[in-house]
């Protein structure tokens, strides 16, 4: 479904991303981990158009949409949990939620009972301001609102970042229950024991560079994952 | 009684006169508030329409050179962010800022270049230039027709802002650019939009003031500009509410003053409240917690 090839990305002298390759099958859940810099969040922002890459392909759905600015993409069904939530302080939780539809011009109101569904606490807060919420009740807001677009491809940097060990386990129930229903997750995580146990194919990126990938399982059996990242 | 009586005429005068102050600041709190910008050529853009309107009313009807007037102003407005500011969008503050100071002397000069630096007689309008008499006072029907008309597109334009998906988006866009990009805004256009409005606004406010004061030079902008301006930072920059009601009190001011028969120093007087209010209240009367540095 999203494919990338050989992506490279510079800030200003600087190699973020130094040709990177790798895939996301529809239907998927694909995670990418890996140390802090290492090029994760530039790699993400890079496919929704936010970034223009230096070098390089991404292709999704047999299209090429390298170097697109971030209407024409995102149009085109994706969207991108970013990273530290950005919700819209100044907008109120149904604002929020209403803005992630942005681009749709079908009636909403399925899909709003859909992710107060997913998230009740979205509901009770409805008329709340967004920057007035808790950090947890922010991060359900910035997935909620990307399901809002429903997007073919969520795109998720760091979702669990700051959350209690509770809700994180509630982030990623619902993440495989939106991709059970047909959504392609792409998934960045600091938390790699539960990104790879959720994960179908993993990749590990350090200092710009993809140096393994597997199948989550054979990842989280793999001896330098393991002491990289999961700490065993 | 005798007092209010005897300054009644300065009083509507300075409601009128604060009205059309808020109608310009709308434009400056506005444009501020998506792009951190001060535009400094908004109050020479409000001199523009001024002239658009000398030129046009000669040789059109004034149910044609209003309208006219209205839509070349805002396309001026549009061209200005078009050419001189989105270029510089990813460019720091102050570049777009020496940008903005520079389009003011650009259209100072061009309007030198074309009237030869004389004032221009400002057409009469048959349904605002005439006089009605209210009480004891006689006062201009622009007097009356401004604080009406200001409250109205204030009500429209707070409503717009509020209620509709341009609106949110707008909010949105001040907030955070790149966020309200992947949610498919193009700010852009968002950004237009709002130029586009604080010059509409300009262009009404020149018909009105101009209107009052029945001549326009190459600077005639800039007097207003810079009032409707501090008007902006007065009620909070960024706060629609905190222009309204900031260009009502510089209005108001100075048409007290010189009620008082202190013409001469209306604008300390003004600007004496403004840096009393900024001590006392850094954001403004409506300005919000969070300070940002220009
Ligand atoms: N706007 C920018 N300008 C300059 N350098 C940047 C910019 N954004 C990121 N970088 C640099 O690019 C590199 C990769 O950053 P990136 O945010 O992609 O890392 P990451 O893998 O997401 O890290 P983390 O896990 O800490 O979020 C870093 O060295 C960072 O300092
Ligand atoms: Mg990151």
């Amino acid at each position: 479904m999203l494919k990338i090839t050989d992506l490279k990305v510079n800030y200003g002298g600087i190699e973020a991303v130094k040709g990177i390759s790798f895939e996301v099958p529809e239907k998927s859940i694909v995670t990418l981990i890996g140390a802090n810099g290492a090029g994760k969040s530039t790699t993400l922002r890079t496919i929704c158009g936010l970034v223009k890459p230096a070098g390089g392909k991404v292709e999704f759905m047999g299209e090429d949409i390298t170097g697109k600015d971030p209407t024409s993409i995102v149009s085109r069904g994706i969207t991108l949990v970013p990273e530290g939530r950005k919700i819209f302080p100044n907008l109120t939780v149904l604002e929020n939620l209403k803005i992630g539809a942005y681009l749709r011009n079908d009636d909403i109101s399925e899909d709003l009972k859909w992710v107060y569904d997913l998230f009740p606490r979205l509901k009770e807060r409805e008329w709340q301001l967004g920057g007035t919420l808790s950090g947890g009740e922010q991060q359900m807001l910035a997935v909620g609102r990307a399901l809002m677009s429903r997007p073919k491809l969520m795109m998720m940097d760091e979702p669990s970042l700051g959350l209690a060990p509770l809700i994180v386990s509630n982030i990623f129930e619902i993440i495989k229950e939106v991709n059970r229903l047909g959504v392609t997750i792409l998934l960045i995580e600091q938390n790699a024991n539960m990104a790879l146990q959720t994960a179908d194919i993993g990749y590990v990126m350090e200092t710009g560079r993809i140096t393994l990938s597997g199948s989550g399982q054979d990842l989280m059996n793999n001896p330098d994952v393991k002491a990289a990242y999961l700490g065993t | 009684m005798e007092f209010i009586n005897k300054n009644l005429p300065y009083i509507l005068a300075g409601i009128s006169l604060g009205g059309q102050y808020a109608l310009i600041s709308i434009g400056y709190t506005m444009v501020y508030g998506i792009l951190r910008l001060i535009n400094f050529a908004h109050g020479d853009i409000f001199m523009f329409a001024g002239f658009a309107m000398v030129y046009l009313a000669a040789s059109t009807p004034l149910y044609v050179s209003i309208p006219l007037v209205i839509i070349i102003t805002v396309i001026l407005g549009f061209l200005i962010e078009r050419i001189a500011y989105k270029p510089l969008r990813s460019a720091p503050r102050m570049s777009v800022m020496i940008s903005a100071i520079g389009v003011s002397y650009l259209l100072q000069n061009l309007a030198w270049y074309f009237t030869s630096g004389l004032a221009k007689q400002y057409p009469k309008i048959p349904w605002i230039s005439g006089s009605i008499t209210i009480g004891s006072a006689t006062t201009p029907i622009v007097t009356i027709i401004t604080p009406i008309l200001t409250v109205l597109l204030v009500i429209i334009l707070v409503m717009l802002i509020k209620y509709t998906k341009i609106g949110m988006a707008m909010r949105a866009v001040s907030k955070d650019f790149e966020t309200s990009q992947i949610m498919g805004i193009n700010i852009n256009s968002v950004i237009s939009f709002t130029f586009i409005i604080g010059s509409f606004l300009a262009a009404i406010s020149s018909i009105l003031y101009f209107t009052s004061y029945s001549t326009v030079t190459p600077v005639a902008g800039a007097m207003p500009g810079l009032r409707a301006f501090v008007a902006a930072v007065f009620g909070g920059i960024g706060s629609i509410p905190g222009a309204v009601v900031g260009g009502l009190i510089i209005g108001m001011c100075e048409n007290i003053t010189k009620g008082l028969g202190w013409t001469t120093f209306s604008d300390a007087f003004t600007f004496a409240l403004l840096i009393i209010i900024l001590v006392a209240k850094p954001t403004g009367l409506f300005g919000e917690k969070t300070t940002e540095k220009v």
